[in-house]
């Protein structure tokens, strides 16, 4: 279970280049998240990253608190970072080591098992996301939707209990977008998926719309599409 | 134009990704060598090409590592290929020294770098990854006593290896981007964006490796980086 109380996440920032004044990037955010597909919608810039990242703590609060399954983000940071792995939007970013085998391996060094079980473990995992026969080619050679099915598979390999997904989907074509959909909704993970994809965004079973920093929907996911669609339409991206 | 047009027809290559860093698989000798023995020779190589001086000891170490590079059945295209910038190095520090020292200083330093880079090659091409941390962290344990956790050295090593390609990429797009707009003979559009990548690439993986933490202890105390 996922728990933001009070949250707010601030910011320097200058306007001028001379002067810093500090802004309000999130919140305060107040909710408990135990539905199993939770997803969060919203403009460029709205938040929703951050609220992202509150999750798996590679961003604090300011004020207030984020726990997941009683463990706090800020003081439980590697013990929240066992149960909760992130996957980002670009897998370039996420993918370590040369060869797919071989970043596999890289995610279960910390459950510090002998090589030979790190090894076999790794190859099973791969064979599960279809990447088995890419197990050893170059990971620049793989494609974008292979790329981040391996950054799926790295992540899944530890087995986290809850699984942060930073719009996945953005940067790939329809074919790995389906596949990347699928995948997630066959995982037994609490999944946290940031999207703009707005049909996927209608399978979740709860939906938080992020607008300037604030959640200003939370609730059923067809409402919560339209009620986004409704705060998109007639504003301008400029 | 002419120059151009053979490119033109011909078919594109993978974008180039450095000497180090990518796994052969093979079952050779050399490949089911422990990887402390082969670093310990790579090492022992080092030190024997700065301790013996001469033109002829230089062909020597060429010589020993083409042979190793022969027993791991290191695929020569994309050897050669990988080794096209140290080659094109060695040829230029070749050329100063032979102006500035004479010819035989020329033809050692020139050689011994080559001979040194093929030998870490013919390493890091049979051994994966992930048996050289081991390894790498195994012998950074004693850095533990002035604070730096061997896993955290052994993944930096890790990094290095992945970052060539990445970096080799990203200078291909700039330069791609800046030919787009017709800049390409602008260094400013060719390094100013390839900078920024960089760091926003750097930021962008260390952002990934905590997440996945990387770089944290294993046993769940937090490292430096990860404490609030």
């Amino acid at each position: 279970m996922i728990e933001l109380d009070a949250v707010t996440v601030t910011a320097y920032a200058s306007h001028d280049g001379r002067s810093e004044d500090v802004v309000t990037l999130l919140g305060p955010v107040t909710c408990r998240l135990t539905e199993r597909r939770i997803a969060v919608v919203g403009a460029n810039g709205s938040g929703k990253s951050t609220l992202a990242r509150l999750v798996n703590g590679l961003a604090l609060p300011s004020s207030g608190s984020v726990r997941v399954d009683g463990l706090d983000t800020s003081r439980d940071g590697p013990a929240v970072r066992q149960r909760v792995g992130f996957v980002f939007t670009d897998p370039e970013a996420q993918l370590v080591m040369p060869t797919p085998l071989e970043d596999v391996a890289l995610s279960l060094r910390r459950l510090r098992l002998p090589a030979a079980e790190r090894d076999a473990r790794a190859r099973a995992v791969l064979e599960r996301f279809g990447l088995g026969e890419r197990a050893e080619v170059p990971v620049h050679a793989l494609s974008g939707g292979q790329k981040q099915l391996l950054a799926l598979a790295g992540v899944l390999a530890t087995e986290p209990a809850v699984l942060v997904c930073d719009e996945p989907t953005t940067l790939l074509d329809l074919r790995w977008r389906r596949a990347v959909d699928e995948l997630l909704a066959g995982l037994d993970q609490q999944v946290l998926l940031v999207t703009h994809d707005l049909d996927a965004a209608e399978r979740a079973e709860r939906v938080l719309v992020v607008d300037g920093g604030a959640v200003v929907f939370d609730g059923d996911p067809h409402e919560g599409v339209a009620a986004y669609r409704a705060l998109m339409s007639g504003r301008r991206p400029w | 134009m002419a120059r151009r047009a053979r490119r033109a027809g011909r078919p594109q290559r993978a974008p180039w990704a450095g000497p180090l860093g990518l796994y052969h698989p093979g079952a050779t000798v050399l490949h089911r060598a422990r990887p402390g023995l082969k670093l310990a020779g790579l090492a022992v190589l080092g030190v024997a090409v700065v301790v013996a001086t001469g033109p002829l000891s230089a062909v020597l170490a060429l010589g020993v590592a083409a042979l190793l590079a022969l027993v791991g059945r290191l695929p020569p295209h994309v050897t050669l290929r990988g080794l096209g910038p140290v080659l094109l190095t060695a040829a230029l520090v070749g050329a100063y020294q032979w102006w500035a020292r004479g010819w035989a200083v020329a033809v050692e330093v020139a050689v011994d770098l080559v001979a040194l880079v093929l030998t870490a090659v013919v390493v890091t091409a049979t051994t994966p990854s992930d048996r050289l941390l081991d390894t790498l962290t195994r012998l950074a344990r004693p850095l533990r006593h002035v604070g730096l956790p061997p896993e955290t050295f052994a993944l930096a090593v890790g990094l290095m290896l992945r970052t060539v390609p990445v970096l080799a990429r990203t200078a291909h797009e700039v330069r791609d981007a800046a030919r787009a707009r017709g800049l390409e003979r602008d260094p400013r559009a060719l390094l100013v964006p390839a900078a920024i990548r960089t760091v926003a690439h750097a930021r962008s993986v260390g952002d990934a490796l905590a997440a996945r933490g990387l770089g944290e202890e294993p046993d769940g105390r937090p490292s430096r980086r990860a404490r609030p």
